[in-house]
């Protein structure tokens, strides 16, 4: 069974379809990068298989289930444009909330693990609002961490991050896959992006123009798939 | 096909207001105590109960919304909300007329009229919702929502009002009585022909929100390429 | 029972966030002491119309002061995309409403907490006659309250000038609701105990209590998933 799967997803704003019949699959273990130009619908549809918003048409299944299920909930983690936590709590205190909001069997002994996972454990009591962006961006990783998913859902996650976060993501996404975990992430950042990548798939304009493995060839060249798949 | 169905009922529904404006004003006679001014309950009562109908109507298309999906009947739920309104601002103009002619006050808070009003801003509320939400599935499924508490609260309110004024009661608009069997007949034929009125309106709201939306989604795709 | 945890979680959360900026609770506490100077000024009232007017007074009051603490509710959750997080959360819509339904209470209870011996001083209204049926009835009409107002917050989280809209969604909601704990408080801040005639109007609050948040505990995913 695939960990991630939309079987014929279409989406739509009003009578416009932002999303035509996308069918993809990412296996268990595997990491999907998600590409394709601004506008191609990625966000819609990282936000359909997060079960944010619904599919117009078509279903999208998490280990054969329902986005929404709450045990499939529980097994997803996200990252999104903003980071998630909250202002004016603590490192410690966002971390906590999520554990108990995960029914984790003992949340602060979670967060502060991953406090120290992401090099935040020096900060634990500073009020989010007082971070830095990296700080701000650690933590949001934690936080999407924090539970052991099964599946991270990530959108665009490299954006605007500064050297250090991108390192602490990479190594911790390189530790999940390892683990077993599948990755489904969105991007535009295709260097970073394609370096821990097993499959790819090209959206453009609603559809999926390219779905396979990750070759050398794209490793070598980034804008392959973009020059071979993509219409102007 | 709808062209037709538009035009038909709208000539039935003119024929039937036709034949109850020459029964009102030419062959009742006037009314005991009020005179002239008795006539405007033709209209103001019927208003009433066909703004009523769209409440009913916009609720169980919201409700069909939420559970289909299908924008259609989100078009059917804003243009039936639309004339409903737009009858309950009849009511209360018509009420408010007559007030002012048999009472010499533009406005009492009595218990229909009040709760008139406060239905009426209960449902303009739907429509200023709708016009502060761009993207038309949100904005479908968010005045679903809305619109189904504002129609679970419009016997709350009629209710509360009607006692209200039963602990604090003030002359009654209407007083009571009951109505002359020919005024009875031309009372419902109006409420008819109202009704005919509030569909053919619906239907022709409903043809220019649905251009709208492909306008819309044309435009999207426009944009797209 | 999951369900519970999970309501009070939530419920915790907002209240130590509230408490720590305090941005609405001070706004509302400050915005009921000028309306009820205003007030008093507007209409200067001698003792018996006092009475007679206290109960319209402080619900407007409570009502509008409320309100700005009911806005607050999800809109707190936009900043930082955190309703992302609490949508994806395991919990489910209706554990996520009751929260902060909760915590809303807890907060307006505690504005019109205030509010009551500060109009007893202003107005020179003795108030503690029937305080106990006072207290249930502050309690019946804020539930009323803070669950139209929570819900709403949700219907117009994303949506444009909703610091303006959703105030102008909620008031006429709440007349039934507004108008019950209006002619209750008046009976018992004149001293009146409950009975008779009042009993409508007790079951009316009642009722729109529980309709309107069995309807939100349903309605909420809906409203913010789809």
């Amino acid at each position: 069974m695939s960990a991630v799967a939309a079987e014929g997803v279409w989406k739509f704003y009003g009578d416009y379809p932002a999303l035509r019949d996308v069918i993809l699959h990412a296996e268990p273990g595997a990491c999907l990068a998600l590409i394709g130009r601004n506008g191609a619908g990625k966000t819609t549809l990282l936000r359909i298989i997060g079960g944010f918003s619904k599919a117009g048409r078509g279903q999208v299944r998490i280990f054969g289930n329902d986005p929404r299920d709450t045990e499939t909930r529980r097994r997803v983690g996200w990252i999104g444009h903003g980071i998630s936590v909250y202002d004016e709590l603590s490192a410690l205190e966002n971390l906590s909330l999520f554990g108990r909001l995960y029914n984790l069997p003992d949340p602060q002994k979670s967060a502060m693990e991953w406090l120290e996972r992401t090099g935040l454990e020096r900060v634990k009591d500073g009020l989010v609002r007082e971070f830095s962006r990296g700080m701000r961006q650690r933590l949001a990783v934690a936080r999407a961490f924090l539970h052991q998913p099964s599946v991270l859902l990530l959108d665009e996650p490299f954006t605007a991050l500064d050297d250090r976060a991108i390192a602490v993501l990479q190594r911790l996404l390189r530790e999940a896959l390892a683990e077993g975990r599948t990755v489904v992430m969105s991007t535009h950042q295709l260097r970073e992006a394609l370096e821990l990548a097993t499959h790819v798939a090209l959206l453009n304009r609603g559809k999926i123009a390219f779905h396979g493995a990750r070759t050398p060839q794209m490793l070598a060249d980034p804008g392959w798939v973009y020059a071979h798949y993509d219409e102007a | 096909m709808r062209e037709k169905l538009i035009y038909g009922l709208g000539a039935i529904a003119a024929v039937l207001l036709a034949r109850d404006l020459y029964s009102i004003f030419m062959q009742l006679p006037d009314e005991a105590s009020q005179g002239m001014i008795y006539r405007i309950i033709f209209f103001h009562v019927p208003a009433a109960i066909t703004a009523m109908l769209c409440a009913a109507v916009t609720c169980i298309t919201s409700v069909t919304y939420l559970l289909t999906r299908n924008l259609k009947f989100d078009a059917i739920s804003v243009a039936v909300t639309e004339v409903g309104l737009a009858f309950l601002a009849a009511n209360l103009v018509t009420g408010s007329i007559w007030g002012r002619i048999i009472w010499g006050i533009w406005w009492t808070w009595d218990a229909r009229l009040t709760s008139a009003l406060v239905c009426w801003l209960l449902y303009a509320g739907y429509l200023m919702l709708r016009r502060a939400i761009e993207e038309p599935t949100a904005r479908a499924r968010i005045s679903a929502v809305f619109n189904i508490f504002a129609f679970v609260d419009v016997p709350i309110v009629i209710f509360s009002i009607k006692w209200w004024r039963t602990q604090h009661p003030q002359p009654v608009f209407w007083g009571g009585g009951s109505i002359d069997p020919a005024m009875y007949l031309t009372a419902v034929l109006n409420l008819v022909a109202l009704i005919l009125l509030a569909v053919v309106l619906s239907l022709i709201r409903l043809r220019q929100e649905e251009v709208q939306r492909e306008i819309d989604s044309i435009r999207r795709y426009a944009h797209a390429v | 029972m999951d369900f519970l945890r999970q309501t009070l979680v939530i419920a915790r959360k907002d209240l130590r966030a509230e408490l720590r900026t305090k941005e609405a609770i001070n706004a509302a506490l400050a915005f009921s002491i000028v309306i009820l100077v205003l007030f008093s000024f507007a209409f200067d009232p001698g003792e018996q119309e006092t009475v007679e007017m206290s109960g319209g007074l402080l619900w407007i009051v409570f009502a509008f002061a409320g309100t700005l603490v009911l806005n607050r509710s999800f809109a707190r959750e936009v900043p930082n995309d955190c309703l992302d997080a609490l949508v994806a959360a395991p919990i489910s819509g209706a554990a996520l409403f009751l929260g902060k339904a909760l915590a809303n209470f807890v907060l307006v209870i505690a504005v019109e907490l205030v509010s009551l011996p500060v109009f007893g001083i202003f107005y020179n209204v003795h108030w503690t006659g029937q305080i106990w049926s006072l207290l249930l009835v502050l309690a019946l009409g804020t539930w009323g309250l803070t669950v139209i107002g929570t819900i709403f917050s949700a219907l117009t989280v994303n949506i444009r000038l909703r610091e303006l809209m959703a105030p102008l969604l909620v008031y006429p909601m709440l007349i039934p609701a507004l108008m019950s704990a209006m002619k209750l408080t008046m009976d018992l801040i004149a001293g009146k105990p409950l009975g008779g005639e009042d009993e409508v109007w007790l079951r009316l609050l009642v009722a729109f209590d529980v309709i309107f948040t069995a309807l939100s505990l349903v309605l909420l995913e809906t409203v913010l998933v789809g």
